[in-house]
């Protein structure tokens, strides 16, 4: 269903609705395909073959501030029906209260609420600048970009110090920024099976993302270096060094300097 | 405050207790996801046997081993895997609740079968929320006690059953019938709305995956369940990072799902086929390596049905006196 010239909806879970928002151009070439959505009674009927949609794989903070205007209009509108909301680069995920509302009504609500939803011009935030200390010893995958990207090593380092990311959205994990766009050629795609431990303050690209782990998790981005910033302090205020709309920029510091400022290097090898 | 604080004191602490409510709901900004009991089913029968608020919260016991010593005296109950539950020694049977004195000896041993028991208390645990909730999620180290399971000599603070406002005399046994109780089986099917990039898997991918069975592998846990079985390809590697939803079905490179729970990470850039209604993730969580499951699709609506049939089922489930 599309709720305007660039945001579609569509669902993601029994109680989870989640809103697809594109530059304003590209909505007019998807075909809608057929609407799985409402209650087709033959459940068996949502196999039949369909045309899909192209998936919009850009970044962009145009997007992101259209997203932000969104997010906050169903707060101020529809906070009673909703559960949490979790924004991301193109898309808001909508979790609703099931006791309060169910999805027919929500669709309608969620229309009427965004339907003037216009794409927005990229907003600024503020400039947070954190330190790496990148080396073969904490970023395990750096021969691996370099390689795949025939760099060397200090060529992959200082291209991903070049840009200033924007924070387009936070999760995964508590603090975990999702920063963008890091240069075509040190782009990595996701490992093919996550590794099951990423150490604390680990730096990590997978696509055009990069981020920071702000503690020991599962992970299936590319690793290039430590970070000795904590990312997420519960006690702090505020919680997180960054937040959706800032920029970060990354600087080089050695094993001295990280070891210094609080970090500390993984007791155990990564695999 | 200045007292130290009385209430159920952990001698063993088992394989993984964790103090859960309901969840932690309205702080997806900060990253945090909702943590909650993994068989949220069980846990609000424990409540509701305490005559609690079905929010309360309640011990989850993983695999079994805990064991506590009651201060003060209190009334109890245990609900989930059939986990052997003894006072003092003496044998005592689940899906009830019962007094427990000043002294008593509570010891959980290993479920034969299931995976997660809840271990509530009328008028539950005075601990301090955190983000809103005390449901604890070890890999964020928030919640719980002091951010992570329960610990040795740990003490779960909770009053005395005199000194709650429903009082002494208000409080009874309560049993739930045996018909009534969950079964806990090795093979279940899990009911599933495509949704999401569900486009972007063939008509043939999605009928091998509603038509195989997947076994549990060895990798499952409060963060989700990694099953073995038909690979299903989609026609994209990634997408753009989103948001991921109770019961997501993620399908990574290897084509290998992925059923995400209630630790899981709150945003993640592998495709989705779909979502596992939140009744079903409760049954996969009784789950260990090995066991089997089935998916079967549903519309949105079915699953809006089935969500309100099974409230409506647990509501009128009435409780005896014994």
């Amino acid at each position: 269903m599309n709720i305007n010239a660039n945001i579609r909806l569509e669902v993601a879970g029994e109680n989870a609705l989640i809103l697809y928002f594109d530059a304003k151009e590209q909505l007019s070439n998807i075909n809608p395909g057929v609407d799985f959505t409402e209650g087709s009674s033959e459940a068996t009927s949502t196999i039949k073959p369909e045309v899909k949609p192209e998936i919009n794989s850009e970044i962009n903070p145009e997007i992101s501030a259209t997203v932000h205007l969104a997010k906050q209009l169903i707060i101020q509108h529809l906070s009673a029906d909703i559960v949490d909301l979790i924004p991301s680069y193109a898309s808001i995920l909508v979790v609703f209260n099931l006791l309060e509302i169910d999805h027919h009504h929500l669709r309608n609500k969620l229309k009427r609420v965004l339907k003037d939803c216009e794409y927005q011009p990229a907003s600024s935030g503020k400039l947070i600048e954190l330190p790496v200390y990148y080396s073969l010893e904490s970023g395990i995958d750096l021969a691996k970009i370099a390689q795949k990207a025939n760099l060397t090593i200090a060529q992959v380092i200082a291209l991903h110090q070049a840009t200033e990311y924007q924070v387009y959205a936070i999760g995964f994990a508590p603090g975990f920024a999702y920063l963008g766009e890091v240069d075509s050629k040190i782009a990595m795609p996701r490992l093919s099976t996550p590794r099951l431990k990423v150490p604390k303050g680990a730096v990590a690209i997978a696509d055009r993302q990069t981020a920071v782990y702000p503690a020991e998790s599962p992970g299936g981005w590319h690793l290039i270096g430590l970070c000795p910033v904590e990312m997420f302090s519960p006690s702090s205020e505020p919680v997180m060094p960054v937040e959706v709309g800032d920029k970060v920029k990354f600087s080089a510091i050695n094993k001295q300097e990280f070891i210094a400022l609080g970090g500390a290097l993984p007791t155990s090898p990564i695999a | 405050m200045n007292q130290k604080a009385q209430g159920l004191q952990v001698t063993h602490a088992g394989v993984l207790s964790l103090l859960q409510d309901a969840g932690r709901f309205g702080a997806f900004s900060l990253g945090l996801t909702n943590g909650g009991p993994a068989d949220s089913h069980a846990f609000y029968w424990a409540n509701r046997l305490c005559g609690n608020e079905l929010n309360t919260a309640a011990i989850e016991i993983n695999l079994g081993g805990l064991s506590l010593i009651a201060q003060v005296d209190c009334l109890i109950a245990v609900t989930g895997a059939p986990m052997p539950l003894s006072i003092n020694g003496r044998p005592q049977s689940l899906w009830c609740s019962f007094f427990v004195k000043a002294g008593d000896n509570i010891t959980l041993g290993y479920a034969s079968q299931g995976v997660r028991a809840y271990l509530a208390i009328a008028g539950g645990f005075d601990v301090k929320p955190s983000f809103g909730s005390v449901s604890t999620v070890c890999r964020e180290s928030v919640g719980g006690l002091k951010g992570e399971k329960l610990q040795e000599n740990d003490i779960l603070p909770c009053h005395a059953l005199s000194d709650l406002s429903q009082n002494r005399a208000k409080a009874k046994q309560l049993l739930l019938a045996e018909n009534d109780q969950p079964k806990y089986t090795n093979e279940i099917t899990l009911h599933t709305m495509l949704s999401y990039q569900q486009k972007h898997f063939s008509s043939t991918e999605k009928r091998m995956f509603f038509s195989g069975e997947y076994e549990v592998s060895t990798r499952w846990d409060r963060m989700g369940y990694r099953l073995t079985g038909r690979a299903i390809k989609a026609d994209i590697e990634g997408i753009l990072s989103e948001g991921i939803c109770y019961g997501a079905v993620q399908v990574p490179a290897d084509g290998q799902p992925i059923v995400l729970l209630n630790d899981r990470q709150t945003i993640g850039g592998y495709p989705k086929v779909g979502a596992v209604i939140s009744q079903d993730c409760a049954k996969l969580s009784q789950l260990r390596q090995g066991g089997k499951v089935r998916f079967e699709p549903i519309s949105m609506s079915q699953a809006d049905n089935m969500f309100h049939l099974n409230l409506a089922r647990f509501n009128q489930t009435s409780l005896k006196a014994y």
